[in-house]
């Protein structure tokens, strides 16, 4: 575990995985970024949080006029 | 003289060279071992092979992270905030809270939702972990655990468990009964044993399997009904904060966060380090996939919470601004990933639009540190557990 590793055994355990990721295979942002956006867009429509619910559907709303907390 | 120190030496074969000597009595791994000095002297020689030592290790390793920052750079050819810039911007928010949950004696730690959208577990300072029916603020079930500081829980995705843990060292499920009137505690199964604190946990697609992250700065996969562990991570040179599972489409891997300020990717399979990013200043608390699975992000002390994409390698995006100084101690998405909700150590919930890295609206109502925020399964509301000792679901 990483409380009983020597300094030593910890830094030679981040070489071998920074070895590892140098090579890893990348994507540019301006590939990326768009996807992210068309993701998010597509489901915007169906997000309750930011298309709101109408209060006769909201399960959390407020039922009647006394409110016990 | 009433001064007098004595220097008892053990004298024998030594464990390494077998010859009668003075023997140096030294613990290695906590384990005692006792050899003579001149063979501690070789022992302490080999440890440095070949001329490496501490700081040619570091030099190595630091011109391999400016390489990888280099590899990384080219990729970087514009920012998300830039291709977001057409996008309309989001209308005023009124989130207000809709349910308080009080029954906590002590600060709440962490809470998750269950898959029927209703129900929610928690857990708090006090060692209670409790199931709560959200629509009603109903408590169904209650149960004590024998430890206090229970930081992690987590339902099951059939809803018919729970499990926790926290300073035990270890994650419990316990199986959930339609009979209120039996004791929860005597059906209890020890799944997970860890060195150290248990700092998060997780079920995975079904309730056979868990996932957890501890401070002994590893992460470990355990079958339930066998309570064996089936797969190790090892790669966080501090303790692990927190972890959050790939959603199911995109496969096998899942993120954790923890104090060495780094955040890695795992395959769960191999139990291989995939994908590792260090650019927090402090330690990160939490960690959550965004909802389509090519990217995370993260939580931390140093007041930011950051957007990480997995296919570009890098960060893309910080959420933050001067007037927040406090660390952030948990983080959700939407449903759809236009929202992040943050809850922050100066009580407050800020929620940012990813794309855009702005602030929408900012959420008060705690009295005291948000420890956990998780939306619901079908995103109607989200529920935020704090040090104030009560739970309270907005939407």
């Amino acid at each position: 575990m990483a409380r009983d590793m020597s300094d030593k055994e910890i830094l030679k355990m981040e070489l071998e995985q920074l070895k590892l990721e140098v090579n890893t295979p990348r994507i540019a942002v301006s590939t990326t970024a768009p996807e992210i956006i068309a993701f998010v867009e597509g489901k915007s429509a169906e997000d309750p949080l930011i298309r709101g619910v109408p209060e006769d559907k909201n399960p959390f709303k407020e039922k009647g006029g006394c409110i016990i907390t | 003289m009433c001064d007098q120190t004595f220097l008892a030496i053990t004298f024998g074969p030594c464990d390494n060279c077998s010859q009668n000597k003075p023997l140096m009595n030294i613990y290695l791994k906590n384990e005692p071992i006792n050899y003579c000095s001149l063979c501690v002297e070789l022992m302490a020689c080999q440890g440095l092979a070949k001329g490496e030592t501490t700081n040619t290790l570091k030099a190595e390793s630091e011109s391999l992270k400016a390489k990888l920052e280099e590899e990384r750079a080219k990729l970087h050819d514009v920012e998300l905030h830039q291709v977001a810039e057409k996008i309309e911007a989001l209308g005023q928010f009124v989130m207000k809270t809709r349910r308080t949950l009080k029954g906590h004696g002590n600060k709440v730690l962490c809470m998750d939702w269950c898959r029927d959208k209703r129900r929610i577990v928690s857990s708090s300072q006090d060692g209670k972990v409790i199931v709560w029916d959200a629509y009603t603020t109903n408590k169904e079930h209650a149960v004590t655990m024998p430890c206090t500081w229970v930081m992690a829980c987590a339902y099951a995705p059939s809803g018919c468990a729970v499990a926790c843990g926290g300073l035990d060292n270890k994650c419990s499920v316990y199986p959930l009964s339609l009979d209120k009137n039996e004791n929860l505690a005597a059906k209890k199964k020890s799944v997970a044993m860890h060195t150290n604190y248990l700092s998060s946990c997780s079920f995975t697609n079904s309730d056979m399997q868990i996932l957890t992250s501890s401070g002994d700065g590893t992460c470990a996969l355990w079958d339930v009904e066998s309570g064996q562990l089936l797969q190790s991570f090892h790669g966080h040179s501090a303790d692990v904060l927190s972890l959050h599972l790939a959603p199911s489409e995109t496969g096998n891997t899942f993120v954790s966060g923890g104090c060495d300020k780094k955040a890695n990717v795992w395959d769960m399979r191999s139990g291989q380090n995939v994908q590792s990013f260090e650019t927090h200043e402090s330690d990160i608390n939490s960690v959550k996939y965004y909802p389509s699975g090519d990217a995370f992000a993260t939580g931390s002390d140093d007041a930011t919470c950051r957007l990480y994409d997995l296919r570009a390698d890098r960060e893309v995006a910080i959420y933050s601004r001067d007037s927040i100084i406090f660390g952030a101690s948990s983080v959700d998405f939407s449903l759809s990933g236009r929202l992040l909700f943050a809850g922050y150590n100066d009580y407050s919930i800020n929620v940012w639009d990813v794309l855009k890295g702005t602030r929408v609206a900012i959420l008060f109502g705690h009295e005291n540190r948000v420890s956990t925020v998780r939306v619901s399964p079908d995103g109607t509301a989200f529920c935020s557990g704090s040090w104030d000792n009560t739970l309270r679901i907005w939407a």
